[in-house]
């Protein structure tokens, strides 16, 4: 995997580690920022690890961008060689499917989507060769999913999920972006599901909601006082289908701010994960339920 | 002292010169679209060039003071009255206890920068007073002003003089906005690159603070390809990427948006490439229906480019004994 290098204009450059979506591409991106952190170059003001590229924003009247340019090429060998391999959480996020908000949302722009009959879920299932929404659902939820990137609007995760390629579900946009879309959606596009950190525009397929809330400016959600932004890059997230009443109950607790998220500690290696997918998954499945 | 929002014009903001080092968390640069113009607006109140002014856009806001200050209006031409009376923009003037800052309406330009000596003092967050209002961090409760806040004043010494007309930077007509081509420019045909820049583009009324949209040109053509797994089917589409502040992105090959200070931090459309640093404190003073161009520059001329924009606050500076 060869690096391919831009200059996004005086202040960024840009890398792209691979054009398709792997998770050894997320993972040679992570190495680089890493080391680009270690390295502790002057001038760079920003490390933003992506999906499958990086970008790093660089003040140029601190360091020549052709001189960054070269140290970032010089740290590639050992990137690529690095472990993959992270400490990281997986986390377990309710999510209420075919709920009455994004349902309403979606109604309102059915002219922008592919299939104006079917609902985003309907659509998602049709074009995966699922039966129907519920056998999507199953399929979007049985199995963990690995946040690649935080980012587009403040601590949102893309996700991608950890089945082999074949079985990844992979769903277009919207034809035209949507102007709304509901606090906490979880959507779909391309092979990447999201949670809408804030109310906004969007394009992805919306399949429902999550009381939980991932994002705090005022910094008052229990869990959330630290860091604003629930989600980093390499966070594992397992979905609960919950009931309205389930919902419901966590919506009250979230007011109380007496919600507790299930997070807990756990250790991902690609390797590991590449040779014996479901054994690991069911791994990580369990350190949820604290075995 | 304080200031009284009597009216908060169109979308009035706190803005300060920007909240760096969160982008990989989705949170934006934010701070002012022109920020030379913020600059220049605190060095003629006294105040330090990053302090946090109010950023009004096409429409000014009606505001009270509750103490004697200093105040200055810069940016575009939005010509500021005192108790009804016009005051000259790029010049700093007195206020008393119960003033009242209007203004005519706009004449040149898109955004204002109003300073008062002592700068807004709202709470720091992250490291700015910058608002950011889609994630509703930063400013004034995270939001535009309304008609009825109220905004803490801090301490200042004040200050004097105006800037001449020589050291203000405006867009030209039509904008002409430099642009170093990268990041997926190899994308497109060379014909449609050549034609992006022969182009006479039009901006969008979808310009604000996350980005401007261009209309009125070419559709770009892609160079074809199996498009790679997870980006989605439509040519102008990537794996999701992060978006640099100033890059082009153009959805569907139609219509360019150049992401601005509150940008959506990554996604998943092709980018042409960057507006240049020095170029996009232009693009915060453009109006929807105002023709702009883009221009090609290499890494050299973007950097000398840069360098004359540090000059040029450089002879604010110098003008203002500062």
């Amino acid at each position: 995997m060869s690096i391919r290098f831009s200059f996004g204009g005086d202040e960024h450059i840009f890398a792209e580690v691979s054009e398709e979506m792997s998770l050894e591409a997320f993972f040679t991106s992570l190495s680089m920022t890493n080391a680009v952190k270690a390295a502790g170059i002057k001038g760079v003001t920003e490390i933003c690890p992506a999906n499958a590229s990086f970008q790093i924003k660089f003040d140029p009247d601190a360091i020549k961008p052709g001189d960054l340019l070269k140290e970032l090429q010089s740290m590639e060998g050992a990137a690529s060689k690095s472990d993959a391999s992270l400490k990281t959480r997986i986390m377990e996020i309710p999510v209420l499917y075919q709920d009455p908000w994004t349902h309403e949302t979606l109604m309102r722009f059915r002219e922008r989507h592919q299939n104006p009959k079917a609902t985003d879920l309907e659509y998602a299932a049709e074009v995966n060769n699922l039966g129907s929404a519920d056998d999507f659902i199953q399929a979007h939820s049985s199995q963990p999913w690995f946040v690649s990137m935080v980012g587009f609007v403040a601590g949102l995760p893309f996700l991608y999920q950890m089945v082999e390629r074949k079985r990844q579900l992979q769903v277009p946009k919207y034809l035209r972006p949507r102007t709304d879309t509901p606090k906490l959606t979880i959507g779909h596009g391309g092979c990447f599901s999201c949670i809408y950190s804030v109310r906004g525009a969007g394009g992805y397929q919306m399949f429902g909601v999550t009381p939980m809330p991932i994002y705090d400016p005022a910094q008052k959600v229990s869990y959330l006082q630290d860091e604003m932004c629930l989600f980093r890059p390499g966070d594992i997230v397992k979905w609960k289908p919950v009931t309205r009443d389930e919902y419901d109950a966590a919506i009250e607790a979230v007011d109380a701010n007496r919600y507790e998220p299930v997070i807990r500690p756990a250790t991902f290696s690609l390797t590991e994960f590449n040779k014996d997918m479901a054994g690991t998954n069911a791994k990580l499945m369990e350190a949820i339920h604290g075995h | 002292m304080a200031i009284n929002v009597i009216s908060p014009g169109l979308s009035t903001t706190v803005q300060d010169l920007g909240r760096p080092g969160y982008y990989h968390l989705g949170i934006p640069l934010s701070g002012g679209m022109d920020r030379f113009a913020l600059r220049a607006a605190n060095m003629l109140v006294g105040n330090d060039e990053g302090a946090a002014v109010l950023e009004a856009v096409f429409l000014g806001p009606e505001l009270e003071f509750t103490a004697p200050a200093t105040v200055a209006v810069t940016g575009g031409d939005l010509p500021p009255k005192l108790n009804g009376e016009e005051r000259a923009g790029w010049e700093a003037f007195p206020v008393k206890a119960g003033d009242r800052l209007s203004f005519c309406f706009l004449k040149g330009g898109a955004r204002a920068y109003i300073a008062v000596s002592g700068g807004i003092d709202v709470p720091v967050k992250l490291g700015s007073r910058s608002t950011y209002t889609l994630g509703a961090l930063g400013g004034h409760e995270g939001r535009a002003l309304k008609a009825g806040d109220s905004l803490a004043v801090g301490q200042g010494a004040g200050g004097k003089g105006s800037v001449p007309a020589n050291l203000r930077r405006m867009p030209g007509n039509p904008a002409e906005l430099r642009m170093l081509p990268g990041l997926y420019w190899h994308r497109i045909t060379e014909t449609a690159g050549k034609q992006f820049f022969a182009d006479t583009w039009k901006v969008a009324p979808e310009a604000d603070r996350i980005g401007y949209r261009f209309r009125g040109g070419t559709a770009l053509n892609f160079v074809a390809r199996e498009q790679p797994f997870g980006a989605g089917s439509n040519p102008s589409n990537i794996v999701d990427a992060c978006y640099p502040y100033g890059s082009i992105q153009v959805p569907g090959g139609t219509e360019p948006i150049v992401l601005h200070r509150d940008a959506v931090s990554g996604g998943g459309y092709m980018m042409l490439g960057c507006v240049i640093s020095a170029d996009m404190d232009l693009i915060g003073q453009l109006q929807p229906h105002s023709p702009a161009r883009f221009v090609q520059v290499s890494m050299d001329q973007a950097l000398a480019a840069r360098h004359d924009r540090q000059a040029t606050l450089q002879r604010v500076r110098a003008h203002l004994d500062r």
